[in-house]
């Protein structure tokens, strides 16, 4: 078990090392915050209206949830980019024979890697959340459903994460590992659309697609099928890992 | 002595070719086992498997007593491993990354600290600890290649090619430490340098298409270089199929029209027969120099010997 924090804080700690994860605490934080102001200035204007109106969306449903929403989005497009050199790089650089030949087992190996470059996600998260809260100076939030929005982003960057950490396994080359994790996650994050078409639905696409399950949870309806859906994910993805390393030993 | 590595039959595919064939050895404490081959030989493949970087296609490897494939982990303690590109984390510096080696091998924390001064001191580092690794030459880096490998204090310690890229003095600073450490571990090390094994080994094995030719100890290995090969001048051009037709005689290198080396065995030596023939024939014997083997010929000879049946 130890070893696993070993790994994780310096995978964690290495990302501080370079520009990288600064530049894109920074982009990131920057480009939710003009979003979140913009969504503030939307409230102002419907204010009024909204009012009048009897259970009328508050402030949380305009303002937090479509904040959540465009966090999604925009690292559904970093996650690739964080998550590509995980191991693709250590296996480029020969770093990897080190940790192959340490008294630790792939599982550790596999783990730490995913929960250093998962502290970094999480990292966001907080710093995302922290826009709304601050609305708590001059208004009331719903805090349960602020909560849920976390979570739900929490669970889908998670998810993010572990898909993007077996591509980088398999990857011969981080851009074709962040190519690949891109092109999954857009796809799965779209499936949803066919399965709107009205006459012929697939249940499948339906429970298939991430924006559905986020969604969901996203609109406080924390539900274990949600849930499920992204343990199971994350853990298929950690265990295709782990086994893909173990390959490397067996066959190359 | 305790028996540190015992690698028995092992095998290694990489699809249909064939890269180490059924090799076995032992390593004891106390002894630098010097791995040669040329390049291709499965000197590196064989080196991978015994860290456990590689699962061999058959057989077994047992380190200090511990089987790599059923408890890998009790193993690899005892392992120290420096691969052909000495892993390195280049946005560390030195200091950062010799202390997580240290804890991914599990050390304590005053183990660590005087674990990690030990190993700059023994590779010179001391002056460099603080600098990023991958502003350092290239001698530094293998230096630090090496500082980890023997960071934990292990029982075996294995080095691919451990002097490539350092200059002279720094190659004989790390072949004396490489003795010193010989002293009280087991040390494996792959060269294609062979002066590099008779100065630091105690043992020599070399391999050549995936197969041990040879194993052998240093000494017994300076036994076979006494004889072996004879130098011969003739006046006259001799007939190299005759002499290649006497008992004993392995093999015939041509030099020059009057020039010949011949490698004969140690055991019948022909000598006494190869200048009796070349006088009875009339070639007007010039020279005739029995010449001292380096490792060098040893080397050739055992490598093409193999490729030639």
């Amino acid at each position: 078990m130890s070893m696993i924090g070993t790994i994780a804080v310096r995978e964690f700690k290495s990302l501080f090392l370079s520009p990288l994860a600064w530049t894109l605490l920074a982009i990131l934080q920057f480009i939710l915050g003009f979003l979140f102001l913009t969504q503030v200035e939307t409230f102002n204007t419907l204010q009024s209206k909204l009012a009048g109106i009897e259970g009328a969306p508050g402030l949380t449903d305009i303002i937090v949830t479509p904040l959540f929403g465009n966090a999604a989005i925009i690292l559904l497009l970093v996650t690739p980019m964080l998550t590509m050199r995980l191991i693709c790089e250590e296996r480029r650089n020969k770093t990897l024979a080190l940790l192959l030949s340490a008294p630790i087992g792939n599982i550790d190996i596999i783990l730490g890697k995913y929960l250093g470059l998962l502290g970094l996600m999480l990292l966001m998260i907080a710093l995302i959340t922290l826009m709304p809260f601050s609305l708590l100076a001059g208004g009331e939030l719903d805090i349960g459903k602020v909560f849920a929005n976390m979570l739900a982003l929490a669970l889908l960057v998670s998810a993010f994460t572990s898909a993007g950490l077996y591509m980088s396994c398999i990857a011969g080359h981080p851009v074709i590992a962040a190519m690949a994790t891109f092109g999954l996650l857009l796809l799965l994050w779209v499936l949803d659309w066919s399965a709107n078409m009205e006459d012929q639905r697939s249940q499948l696409f339906e429970y298939l697609s991430m924006l559905r399950h986020f969604q969901a949870i996203q609109s406080g309806l924390i539900s274990s099928v949600d849930i499920g859906y992204f343990l199971l994910f994350i853990a298929g993805f950690l265990i295709l890992s782990i086994r893909r390393l173990d390959n490397d030993r067996l066959q190359k | 002595m305790s028996v540190l590595i015992q690698a028995e039959h092992l095998t290694r595919y990489y699809g249909k070719h064939c890269a180490v064939n059924d090799v076995s050895f032992t390593l004891e404490k106390g002894q630098v086992l010097g791995f040669l081959g040329p390049n291709g030989a499965g000197k590196t493949t064989t080196m991978q498997m015994l860290c456990g970087n590689l699962a061999p296609s058959a057989g077994q490897i047992k380190i200090n007593g511990f089987d790599l494939l059923d408890q890998p982990k009790t193993a690899k303690r005892y392992l120290g491993y420096l691969p052909d590109t000495p892993p390195l984390y280049k946005d560390l510096t030195v200091q950062e990354f010799l202390e997580y080696c240290g804890l991914l091998h599990d050390m304590s924390k005053p183990d660590l600290r005087q674990g990690v001064n030990r190993a700059k001191e023994r590779c010179g580092l001391t002056d460099v600890a603080d600098r990023l690794i991958a502003n350092l030459s290239k001698g530094f880096q293998q230096r630090i290649g090496i500082a980890q490998a023997i960071l934990h204090n292990p029982e075996v310690i294995i080095l691919d090619e451990p002097t490539v890229g350092l200059d002279p003095l720094q190659i004989r600073e790390i072949r004396s430490l490489i003795r010193e450490l010989g002293q009280e571990h087991g040390v494996i090390l792959s060269t294609h340098i062979l002066t590099e094994v008779q100065e630091s080994c105690s043992h020599v094995q070399i391999i050549h298409q995936g197969r041990l030719v040879l194993h052998e100890t240093i000494a017994g290995l300076n036994l076979q270089m006494d004889t072996g090969i004879l130098l011969i001048t003739t006046r006259l051009p001799a007939d190299t199929a005759l002499l290649n037709n006497i008992p004993g005689v392995t093999c015939l290198e041509q030099l020059s029209p009057l020039q010949f080396k011949i490698h004969h065995s140690v055991t019948d030596n022909p000598t006494e027969h190869i200048a009796q023939s070349i006088i009875a024939a009339g070639w007007g014997l010039e020279e005739l120099l029995p010449l001292k083997r380096s490792m060098e010929d040893i080397f050739i000879s055992l490598t093409q010997e193999h490729h030639d049946s």
